[in-house]
């Protein structure tokens, strides 16, 4: 006989899972508890919703389905954000969770929460299992769901019960079958063809690159289909990366925070190729705009992203590194001197010189100099606010990573994520950089980077305001700070060190730069305070 | 303008509750909803009746593609389906007023299914238009209370041959 939490650890085995970032309670304790003799590590993390964003950081850093595990009610809920988070982001996850015994289901029991009502809008699919008998079944179709087509989280709620009850042997199916879920992978040829016949004619070209240029791992692809056609490129948040960031061809990240030259060239353009994006509201303000005086193709997976936001001339729907190699293929093209010549000239006339102060560090010079500094597959993990714009706009990257939570917004997202990305790559340099906001957020997890020591780097940008809002309020609120001021701030330097992480303060980029240096160089975490002016603008 | 989806989807527990779950979230208007298992009884059908523009139904249609347990989405094009909504009807009808209603009852063909001392209950099961044309003529007598199942509408297979 084999018991249903066996059987969601044998699952976990077949799936490849070497980890699982959660948090125990007792409707979850036989599943930890059979997972406590296997090879699976299990990391604590120090509140639940870190547990997803861990999961997340993973599952970007290896390109494989990450895994959080949480026990019923507030253990479930707080893991709501992280995997609405992961969702906005297309991140391949499974989230396990225990819950109170079937028969007392909706009897509002203690810690029950009804977890898959509650996250039905923000996972890709969800199972409340009933039957021990199930699990084999559902652990394989929640890898398969998770990790194929769009990727996203899959949420397993398991009643206690159903993880005691026993039945005869333990048998992985081999293959799923869900009528409902085939994705398409390979684009319609004809559209393909209507799409190089549309842009062997364009005179202003330029190619939006989406994080799923990154999810489909297209990165090669892509960067073959710009150097063979010379068409600039301009990135969304999540599409960072797709593109080394000093390529000539590289405009930058378009959007309300972005850089102005990559929002001149998609106004300007006469065809734009999406590619794996959702041109959402942050990217571009008014899509209506734009489409008024441009052609625009549009390559998703997901037939729902293509004329959602933006309309679109030529949908094609399919994985970007399928359509991609099929139009590199085939294409003859090469974009006109005259535009990339045009191009180039905004990109020198539009940029804003960074605005020092002194006494302070200047955010923006001092992620450039610190890209350089970082080894070449380095993994960096942005927060959210003034911090997250001024590492997509100023990290250089070529082969490394940038990762943040672009669709949501997550505050508290950087330090998590940089656990679970640094367990997947421990060989790579994982720094996290958040505000003094989010910081405060997720600072918990100090804990388990010193438990697990952890080779984890933090960057605060501590500028004792809510930077973004307060830029926000400077604009349209007449400089009246409402609940935006963080006074009476925290040492934070000295809360490392009380979880025996090193830790020091800069006042200025030359004192920044030598720690962050020194930090590198060390194979221990490390925290670094900047000491930030409240008035340094995002962008 | 009115659109009718057709809609199959495994026939498991917290299916429909998706289903619905991703109109509101996605600021949809139906106006109504019937579901019902099919022939095959691992599959149900979700007849949707929804109001909005083209774009709407077009997103309506890719957003029902993206729920696992949906199998299948289409959405009618007029003329090309026969759709039906049953009814029950309590009208006022006092002993004086029965033959009037009965009249009416003949004329739209709907059944009489409940007589009491001051009420009168009607079973209808026809088109859209129709219903309206029988509160019409229910109206002065004074409607207690309707219950409607929403429509339900298959593929008119005369139409398709004729293509």
């Amino acid at each position: 006989m084999v018991s249903g939490a066996e059987i969601m650890v044998k699952c976990l085995q077949e799936e490849g899972v070497e980890i699982v970032f959660g948090y125990p309670g007792a409707v979850i304790c036989p599943f930890f508890d059979k997972l406590y003799d296997t090879d699976i590590k299990a990391v604590l993390v120090r509140q639940e919703q870190n547990a997803a964003h861990a999961a997340s950081g993973y599952a970007r850093a290896l390109s494989r389905v990450g895994v959080c595990v949480a026990t019923s009610g507030p253990g479930a809920l707080n893991m709501i954000t992280g995997i609405a988070t992961a969702y906005m982001d297309s991140i391949p996850m499974v989230a396990i969770t225990g819950q109170v015994k079937s028969d007392q289901l909706g009897r509002d029991v203690f810690q029950e929460a009804d977890i898959t009502g509650a996250c039905e809008s923000f996972v890709k699919h969800s199972y409340l299992v009933k039957d021990t008998a199930d699990l084999p079944r559902v652990f394989k179709e929640a890898f398969h769901i998770a990790s194929t087509g769009r990727p996203g989280p899959v949420l397993i709620d398991v009643p206690v019960d159903v993880q005691q009850g026993e039945i005869k042997e333990f048998v992985y199916p081999e293959k799923v079958n869900i009528i409902g879920y085939k994705p398409s992978v390979s684009g319609h040829p004809m559209q393909i063809k209507r799409a190089l016949d549309i842009l062997s004619t364009s005179e202003r070209p330029v190619i939006v690159a989406g994080g799923g240029v990154l999810t489909s791992g297209a990165k090669l692809v892509f960067r073959e289909f710009v150097s063979k056609t010379s068409i600039p490129v301009i990135s969304t948040m999540m599409g960072i990366g797709a593109m080394p960031s000093d390529d000539p061809l590289y405009v930058g990240m378009i959007g309300s925070h972005g850089v102005k030259a990559a929002n001149k060239v998609i106004h300007d353009s006469d065809l734009i190729i999406v590619c794996g994006a959702r041109v959402g509201d942050r990217a571009v303000a008014s899509p209506d705009q734009v489409t008024k005086q441009t052609t625009v193709i549009h390559i998703d997976i997901d037939p729902a992203e293509i004329g959602k936001n933006m309309k679109t001339n030529i949908p094609i729907v399919g994985d970007i590194k399928n359509v991609l190699s099929q139009m590199g293929r085939d294409v003859q093209y090469a974009a006109p001197e005259e535009w990339l010549e045009q191009v180039r000239q905004w990109k020198t006339d539009l940029a804003v010189p960074p605005k020092s102060f002194e006494g302070f560090v200047e955010p923006k010079s001092f992620i450039a100099k610190l890209s350089g500094m970082l080894g070449p597959k380095s993994i960096l993990v942005a927060d959210v606010g003034q911090n997250q714009i001024w590492c997509a706009n100023n990290y250089r990257l070529s082969d490394g990573r940038f990762f943040t939570s672009g669709g949501m917004g997550t505050m508290g997202y950087s330090v998590p994520a940089a656990i679970g990305a640094k367990f997947a790559r421990p060989d790579r340099d994982v720094v996290a950089v958040c505000g003094d906001g989010s910081f405060q957020m997720m600072m918990n997890e100090l804990a388990t980077i010193a438990q697990n020591g952890l080779n984890v780097k933090i960057i605060v940008m501590r500028n004792t305001v809510l930077g973004m809002v307060h830029e926000l309020q400077d604009v349209f609120y007449n400089s009246r700070y409402a609940v935006t001021e963080l006074d009476e701030m925290p040492d934070f330097g000295k809360l490392a060190q009380a979880y025996g992480i090193d830790a020091a303060f800069a006042s200025s980029n030359e004192e920044a730069e030598s720690y962050a240096e020194k930090m590198l160089a060390s194979d221990k975490s490390s925290l670094l305070v900047c000491n930030v002016h409240p008035n340094t603008p995002s962008r | 303008m009115k659109y009718t989806l057709s809609v199959l989807v495994e026939n498991h527990p917290g299916v429909l509750s998706k289903v619905s779950g991703l109109f509101s979230r996605r600021g949809f208007n139906i106006d109504s909803l019937a579901v019902g298992i099919t022939e095959d009884s691992n599959i149900s059908r979700i007849t949707i009746v929804a109001d909005g523009d083209e774009y709407v139904i077009e997103q309506l249609e890719k957003q029902l593609n993206k729920v696992i347990p949906v199998i299948k989405v289409r959405t009618f094009a007029q003329d090309e389906f026969i759709s039906r909504e049953l009814s029950l009807i309590k009208v006022n009808c006092p002993a004086k007023q029965r033959l009037d209603i009965m009249k009416i009852a003949e004329l739209m063909e709907a059944k009489i299914v409940d007589v009491s001392v001051n009420t009168m209950t009607l079973q209808f099961a026809d088109t859209l238009e129709r219903f309206e044309t029988l509160m019409d003529l229910l109206k002065p007598y004074g409607i207690r209370e309707i219950v409607r199942t929403g429509t339900v509408a298959i593929e008119k297979d005369s139409a398709a041959s004729r293509k």
